[in-house]
C-alpha cells in the first residue's frame, strides 16, 4: 500500500519548508522511521522521515523546493504498485514549485481516497482518512491533552496515525527523545549567493530571514510597546565575579550570567512580566522560562533556558554556553527554541551603550541590555567614585504590562544586580 | 463451585425464585408440559404445579397482557416468549402497559414482572427470527433490559429481575443456552446496572453484552498472543447502563471498541459510543469503532449469514485498527 510523502510541519512556527536534499533517491529502498529528505524550516534543518515501508518511488519535489506544510512531496510504494492515481496533476520532479505542489496535494489525495463503498440504506460510509493539510494540525484529543500537559509542542511532533495524526505513541516517543537525545542532521547551507559583478549583491532570503522579518513586523505594528530605561551599578557584581572566580574556574561566570539569574530570579516576584499575551488571556507562567537572543551567521535565533528561576549561577552559565554554542551551530531543536516565557538580548558585547528590543510575541517584554562601561558618578558624600555601569532597556507590552509594573521589575531588578549577594537567597 | 450451562443456571434461578416467594409463577408456551421450547422450565410444572407454571396458546399479545393484570394485583410474573422474535406481537403490552403502568397510575400499580426469551441470531434462522431487539427495549423509559452473557451472570440477572418491582426484560441467547460455566449454588443476585471487567488490559477497552461477550473473551485471547491486553467491559445491563463502568475502562485505555449483536443505526453502541464521546473525549487517542451486524434482514444462507454477523476477525480488525497497527 502506498504512502504519500508529505511536507511537514517540523517546527511548531514551520508554514512551508526548503527541501535541502533527498538522502533517499528514486528507486531506494526505504523502511519507516528511515530519513528520506533534509528538509530546512524557519528555524533549523530537519529530518523528514518514511512513514511507511516499500521504495521511493517518486521524488514529487525536487531539491531546493520550497513547499508548504502538507504538500505531496514523495510517494513511498512497492516496487510494483501503480502509483499514477496518487501523481494526478503532480508536476514532474525537476520542474516543481510550491505553488503548483501545493495545488496538487489535495487532488491526489482525493484521487487515492478509497471508493465509497456501495451507499447502504442510510447508513453514513466511512468517512475517507483525513489528510495533513497546511493550518490544521490532526491530532487525537488524548494526544493533544498529553502534549499540553507535558509541554511537548505538537509542531515539532509528527504524526504517525493515518493521514498524519499525531497520536499518544507520537507524543510518548517524542518524551522519549527528550530534549538532546536525537542527533540533528548536519548543517546545510542555503545555495551560494551568485556575484553579479556589480556593486551590489542579491542574497535571497532564508527560511529564518522570512520568519524574523514575519514574526518582527507583526511585534512592532500590532503591539503597543512602551521602553523603560534604567542604569545599574555593576560595582558589587564585579567584586562577586572576582570573589568567586578566586574560589576556581569552576567558578567563573561572565555578566551576563549574573544578568540572567538576576532577571530570572526578579521575574518570580512579577508574574505579570512573566506572561504571554494571547489575545483573549494572559497566560503567567510558573517556572521562567528565559529565552536569550542569541546571534548566528543565520540571523536571531533565542534559545530557553527553562525553569532558570530553580537554576543556580553556575548551571545558568553552563546552559547559557550550551545553548549559544548549538544555535550558531544550528543543532537546535524546535523545543530548545520554543517556549520562552521572558526574554533577554544583550549587545553589549558589541560595545552597543543600549537599545530597544522587539518583543517577542506572544511574550510580552524584552529586557535589551547594552555594554558596561565605566563611569563616573557622583557618590552619595558628593564625592565622585567610578563605577562599572550598565544600562538595560525593558520593552513592554502595554496589553499586558502597565508602565508602573514595568518600572517595579526594574526595581527588583536593579536591587538585585547592585546587591547580587541577594542571588544567593 | 458447579460447572453447569446457562440453560440449567436460569432453571435453578427459577426454581429458587419460586420456592423462595409464591407470588412468582412462569407463564408462557410450551413452558410446562413441554419443559420449555428449550427446556429451561424443565422440571418446574412437576415441582410447582400448573397455578405456578402455565402453558399458554399462541397468543403472545394475550399472555402478556394477563401477565401484566397479575401484577397490577400483585403476583410477580415472569413471562417467557419462545423468541424475542414472536414478542413483536406482545409489543404493545411491553411498551405501552407494563413499561408504563407504575407512572401513568401515579404510583399505585408497580409492575413486578419479568418478560425473558432468547434474543438475536441462532443458526440459519432467517431474517424474521434472527433479531436483536436490546436496543429497541432498552429505548423505553420504564424497562430495564439485562443481556447475561454467562451462566453465573444468566442466574443472578434472572432472580435480580424477578425480585426487581419494575418490569424486567431479560434478553437470553439460543446459541447461549448450552454454553457452561462456574455457577454458586449459594443463593446471590447480579445487581441490575452493574457491568462487570470480564478481562483487564490496557491497551483498548471492548464494551459489549449479552451473546457478544464471548466474542469478545475470544479477541481478547487472541489478541494477547500478539501482546494486545484488552480490557472486556460485560455491560451485562443494557438500561440503565453503568457509564461509570465505561468511562474507567476507556480514560484508562484510551482506545474503544463497541460490540454489539444488532443493527448499527440507533443500536446500542451507538449510546455507549455517546456517553464515550462526551466523558472521555480529552483521553480518546483514536475514533471508537463498532462492530454491529451488516446493515441487512439477516440472510438465510450460511455464508451470508457469517458475513453479516459481527464476530471474532471482525472483533479483531476493529481493535487494530483502533491502535493505528494497521
Amino acid at each position: 500500500m502506498a504512502t504519500k510523502v508529505f511536507m511537514e510541519a517540523l517546527s511548531p512556527t514551520m508554514e512551508e519548508g526548503r527541501l535541502v536534499t533527498w538522502l533517499k533517491q528514486e528507486g531506494d529502498a526505504v523502511k519507516s522511521g528511515e530519513v528520506l529528505a533534509e528538509v530546512e524550516t524557519d528555524k533549523a534543518v530537519m529530518e523528514l522521515t518514511a512513514r511507511g515501508d516499500g521504495v521511493l518511488r517518486k521524488q514529487v519535489v525536487a531539491a531546493g523546493t520550497t513547499a508548504a506544510v502538507g504538500t505531496l512531496v514523495g510517494i513511498i510504494a512497492a516496487a510494483d504498485e501503480d502509483i499514477a492515481s496518487l501523481l494526478g496533476g503532480v508536476a514532474p520532479s525537476g520542474a516543481a514549485s510550491a505553488a503548483p505542489a501545493a495545488a496538487s496535494a489535495p487532488a491526489a489525495a482525493a484521487a487515492s481516497a478509497p471508493a465509497a463503498p456501495a451507499p447502504r440504506a442510510a447508513a453514513p460510509a466511512a468517512p475517507a482518512a483525513p489528510v495533513a493539510s497546511a493550518g490544521r494540525a490532526l491530532v487525537s484529543p488524548l494526544a493533544r491533552r498529553l502534549a499540553d500537559e507535558s509541554g511537548v509542542s505538537l509542531g515539532a511532533v509528527q504524526g504517525s496515525g493515518p493521514g498524519g495524526r499525531i497520536v499518544k505513541r507520537d507524543i510518548e516517543a517524542a518524551l522519549a527523545r527528550g530534549p538532546v537525545a536525537s542527533t540533528p542532521s548536519a548543517p546545510a547551507r542555503a545555495a551560494a549567493p551568485v556575484r553579479t559583478g556589480e556593486a551590489f549583491e542579491d542574497i535571497p532570503l532564508t527560511q529564518i530571514r522570512k520568519t524574523i522579518a514575519k514574526r518582527l513586523s507583526e511585534s512592532i505594528g500590532p503591539i503597543p510597546t512602551f521602553y523603560l530605561t534604567a542604569e545599574f551599578d555593576l560595582s558589587r557584581v564585579a567584586e562577586m565575579r572576582t570573589a568567586a572566580l578566586a574560589l576556581g574556574e569552576a567558578f567563573k561566570v561572565s555578566f551576563n550570567d549574573v544578568i540572567l539569574k538576576a532577571v530570572a530570579t526578579a521575574l518570580t516576584q512579577h508574574p505579570d512580566v512573566n506572561a504571554h499575551w494571547l489575545g483573549d488571556r494572559i497566560r503567567r507562567f510558573g517556572g521562567v522560562h528565559l529565552g536569550m537572543a542569541v546571534a548566528t551567521d543565520d540571523g536571531l535565533i533565542v534559545p530557553v533556558i527553562f525553569d532558570a528561576d530553580q537554576k543556580g549561577l553556575r548551571e545558568i552559565s553552563a546552559e547559557a554556553k550550551t545553548l549559544a554554542k548549538k544555535a550558531r551551530e544550528r543543532k537546535l531543536k524546535p523545543e530548545e527554541f520554543t517556549g520562552s516565557s521572558f526574554s533577554v538580548s544583550n549587545l553589549g558585547m558589541m560595545q552597543i551603550d543600549q537599545f530597544t528590543a522587539i518583543i517577542n510575541p506572544p511574550e510580552v517584554g524584552i529586557l535589551a541590555i547594552g555594554a558596561i562601561e565605566e563611569k563616573v558618578v557622583v557618590g552619595p558624600d558628593g564625592g565622585f567614585t567610578v563605577q562599572p555601569r550598565l544600562r538595560v532597556t525593558m520593552s513592554c507590552d502595554h496589553r499586558a504590562v502597565d508602565g508602573a509594573v514595568g518600572a517595579a521589575f526594574l526595581q527588583t531588578l536593579r536591587r538585585l544586580i547592585e546587591n547580587p549577594l541577594l542571588l544567593s537567597f | 463451585m458447579a460447572i453447569i450451562t446457562y440453560r440449567e443456571a436460569l432453571n435453578q434461578a427459577l426454581r429458587e425464585e419460586m420456592g423462595r416467594d409464591d407470588r412468582v409463577f412462569l407463564m408462557g408456551e410450551e413452558v410446562g408440559v413441554y419443559n420449555g421450547a428449550y427446556k429451561v422450565s424443565k422440571g418446574l410444572l412437576d415441582e410447582f404445579g400448573e397455578m405456578r407454571v402455565v402453558d399458554t396458546p399462541i397468543t403472545e399479545l394475550g399472555f402478556a397482557g394477563v401477565g401484566v393484570g397479575a401484577a397490577m394485583v400483585g403476583l410477580r410474573p415472569v413471562i417467557e416468549f419462545m423468541t424475542w422474535n414472536f414478542a413483536l406481537l406482545a409489543i404493545d403490552q411491553v411498551v405501552n402497559a407494563a413499561a408504563k403502568m407504575l407512572y401513568m397510575s401515579g404510583g399505585q400499580y408497580p409492575m413486578p414482572m419479568v418478560f425473558r426469551g432468547p434474543n438475536g441470531a441462532a443458526l440459519q434462522l432467517s431474517a424474521q427470527h434472527s433479531q436483536a431487539f436490546e436496543s429497541w427495549l432498552a429505548h423505553i423509559p420504564g424497562l430495564k433490559v439485562v443481556t447475561p452473557g454467562t451462566p453465573y451472570d444468566a442466574k443472578g440477572l434472572l432472580k435480580a429481575a424477578i425480585r426487581d418491582d419494575n418490569p424486567v426484560i431479560v434478553l437470553e441467547g439460543e446459541m447461549l443456552y448450552n454454553t457452561k460455566g462456574e455457577v454458586p449454588e449459594h443463593d446471590y443476585i447480579v445487581p441490575i446496572g452493574k457491568a462487570e471487567l470480564k478481562r483487564e488490559g490496557s491497551d483498548c477497552s471492548i464494551i459489549t453484552n449479552g451473546k457478544m461477550v464471548l466474542v469478545a473473551m475470544n479477541a481478547a485471547d487472541q489478541l494477547a498472543k500478539d501482546g494486545i491486553r484488552v480490557d472486556v467491559v460485560d455491560l451485562r445491563t443494557v438500561r440503565p447502563m453503568d457509564v461509570e463502568a465505561i468511562v474507567t475502562s476507556v480514560q484508562k485505555t484510551n482506545r474503544a471498541v463497541v460490540l454489539e449483536e444488532g443493527w448499527e443505526i440507533a443500536g446500542i453502541g451507538a449510546q455507549v459510543v455517546d456517553y464515550i464521546q462526551r466523558e472521555c473525549f480529552d483521553h480518546l487517542d483514536a475514533p471508537v469503532i463498532r462492530v454491529h451486524q451488516a446493515d441487512v434482514p439477516m440472510p438465510y444462507a450460511k455464508g451470508l449469514e457469517k458475513l453479516a454477523k459481527p464476530d471474532l476477525q471482525k472483533t479483531i480488525a476493529a481493535v487494530r485498527k483502533v491502535m493505528y497497527l494497521d
